[in-house]
């Protein structure tokens, strides 16, 4: 069923970006705002506005009633969640659905199936993609776990099932100390937790954050090659490329088969990303998760396939087949992603709300910036520090490292802190620049290196 | 005994139990000591703790559970 008219339950830049590609589908566009986003740059820019509360997301953005309610007073026919607030719920997904209307998204089953760590890690079995090796379940035989840890290779972590958020966890490097520590580990879990359950999980010492990209449209699945995502500051991403660098072609093509197999068994349908984490020395990956909605990062992907992905997942919830096919989805150059966040790196990346007194956007051949802002827009507090994101594309990684810096030189947002100078750092050094780096890098480089005020 | 108020320094939604199955920090008629945590501002996803600067009853919270908050707003009256 073709849309006429489709609800965009989000904000900010992403909400900007589903604008661009429904408005280039001849599609009319309804914006949701909270009170405190009424004057943001979605708001203005859709065909119409509703709005569905105050700031604060879980009475606006996150209320599923508020957003059904504007959609039938809007009379919009289908609902994009972005990325964020709703776009993981399988409550929303069937909410909207029973509403009589489209949800540009995986079912709701779907997403429930994915979003469950044990349920989707016996998919990736099932479908014959690698998880981080470890016992299943908990373990409590002192001589089996041993056994265990020496066929899963040292060193491995010893978990305790009850823990959580990082707490009882050990490292073992050896036989020895395996010995020596499973029984302290599960003794310290029993007090702290009251259950001395313990499991065992691979050490992935040094490993990079690569995920695929794919799309399906519940019967056909492509992937469009794969992100790298290392540069990460508690856990979450800062810079992001496509493609890896340093991914051997071989390891490229095992990981987009593996990400396809696991989507097809799940029969999955619009845009989603597997992510692995992926063992340099060993050359060996592992499945992690998959999201099942955009992600922040598509454009580098957009950039080096030159496919509107979000232009796709709206023609796949309509129900029309998949465009591509696999072959039509080619590698072409090198792109890069920085997050423009409201937080000051200089100052141990404390949020910075305000008002943008001024902007300058980067621009010319290659250069993309997707974003919420515009001069004298109003950054509220009550939402992530996603401003935008800048994104170059070139022929060669050198040539986007030098059209990085360019446009970033360009770059001016005045009134707010943000993470603009980080990045002109990290498009500077040596390291980064050799994509020398891993999940832990960036937090080890923020330890040697100051970053001064923009 | 004078009433004070405790100020919020930034801005952004106010909470007053550390998680939504946590009883709240202070009741209404509740004594707080100087240092004791009344509740929280969540700016940007990022949890800030608000302490008390006085000592004393606990009279009326200014601002209701996951309302929104400006820089320098009364957050709760405190008799002390």
């Amino acid at each position: 069923m073709a849309i006429a008219s489709l609800l965009i339950a989000n904000r900010g830049e992403i909400a900007v970006r589903i604008i661009r590609a429904a408005r280039d589908l001849g599609i009319r566009t309804v914006q949701v705002y909270s009170q405190a986003d009424a004057e943001s740059l979605a708001v203005q820019l859709a065909d119409s506005a509703v709005e569905i509360g105050p700031p604060a997301a879980a009475k606006s953005y996150l209320n599923i009633e508020a957003v059904l309610a504007a959609a039938r007073e809007s009379g919009a026919d289908a609902v994009h969640p972005g990325y964020g607030f709703l776009a993981e719920n399988p409550g929303f997904a069937d909410a909207v659905e029973a509403a009589g209307l489209i949800y540009v998204g995986p079912k709701g089953a779907t997403i429930r199936l994915l979003g469950d760590k044990i349920a989707a890690r016996e998919a990736a079995s099932k479908a014959g993609v690698p998880t981080v090796p470890g016992s299943p379940d908990r373990i409590d035989d002192p001589a089996a776990a041993l056994d265990l840890a020496a066929r899963i290779g040292f060193p491995v972590l010893i978990k305790a099932t009850a823990g959580g958020g990082g707490r009882g966890i050990r490292v073992a490097k050896d036989r020895t100390e395996f010995s020596r520590l499973a029984p302290l580990a599960s003794a310290e879990a029993k007090a702290a937790f009251g259950d001395g359950g313990i499991y065992i999980e691979k050490l992935i010492q040094k490993a990079r954050h690569i995920e695929i990209q794919v799309l399906g449209d519940g019967d056909r699945v492509v992937h469009f090659f794969e992100r790298e995502c290392s540069l990460q500051r508690r856990r979450q991403k800062v810079w992001e490329e496509a493609p890896a660098a340093t991914l051997p072609g071989d390891m490229r093509r095992e990981l987009c088969a593996a990400a396809v197999a696991l989507a097809q068994s799940v029969n999955y349908r619009g845009a989603g990303t597997l992510e692995f984490l992926y063992d340099d020395d060993a050359k060996e990956f592992y499945f992690l998760e998959m999201n099942t909605r955009i992600q922040v990062e598509h454009p580098v992907t957009e950039f080096v396939t030159g496919i509107d992905l979000v232009r796709e997942m709206i023609r796949i919830a309509q129900g029309e087949p998949l465009a591509l096919r696999q072959e039509d989805i080619q590698l072409n150059g090198h792109a890069i992603e920085c997050r423009i966040n409201a937080e000051d790196p200089a100052n141990d990346f404390m949020p910075a709300p305000g008002s943008v007194t001024a902007l300058r956007v980067p621009g010319g051949p290659g250069v993309r910036f997707d974003s919420m802002l515009y001069p004298g827009c109003e950054i509220p507090p009550f939402y992530d520090s996603l401003l935008g994101k800048l994104i170059v594309w070139d022929n060669t990684r050198a040539g986007a490292l030098r059209r990085l810096q360019g446009a970033l030189s360009e770059l001016e947002i005045s009134g707010v802190s943000t993470t603009a100078p980080l990045h002109r750092a990290l498009a500077a050094d040596e390291d980064v620049r050799s994509a020398n780096f891993h999940t832990r890098f960036l937090e080890q480089w923020l330890e040697r290196n100051d970053i001064s005020p923009a | 005994m004078a009433k004070q108020q405790v100020i919020s320094p930034l801005p952004g939604t106010f909470y007053r139990k550390s998680a939504p199955d946590q009883p709240s920090y202070k009741e209404e008629g509740d004594q707080v000591a100087v240092g004791e945590t009344i509740g929280l501002v969540e700016v940007m996803k990022s949890f800030h703790e608000i302490k008390s600067d006085f000592a004393g009853t606990v009279t009326k919270f200014l601002i209701d559970n996951e309302d929104a908050v400006m820089a320098g707003q009364a957050l709760v009256e405190i008799d002390g």
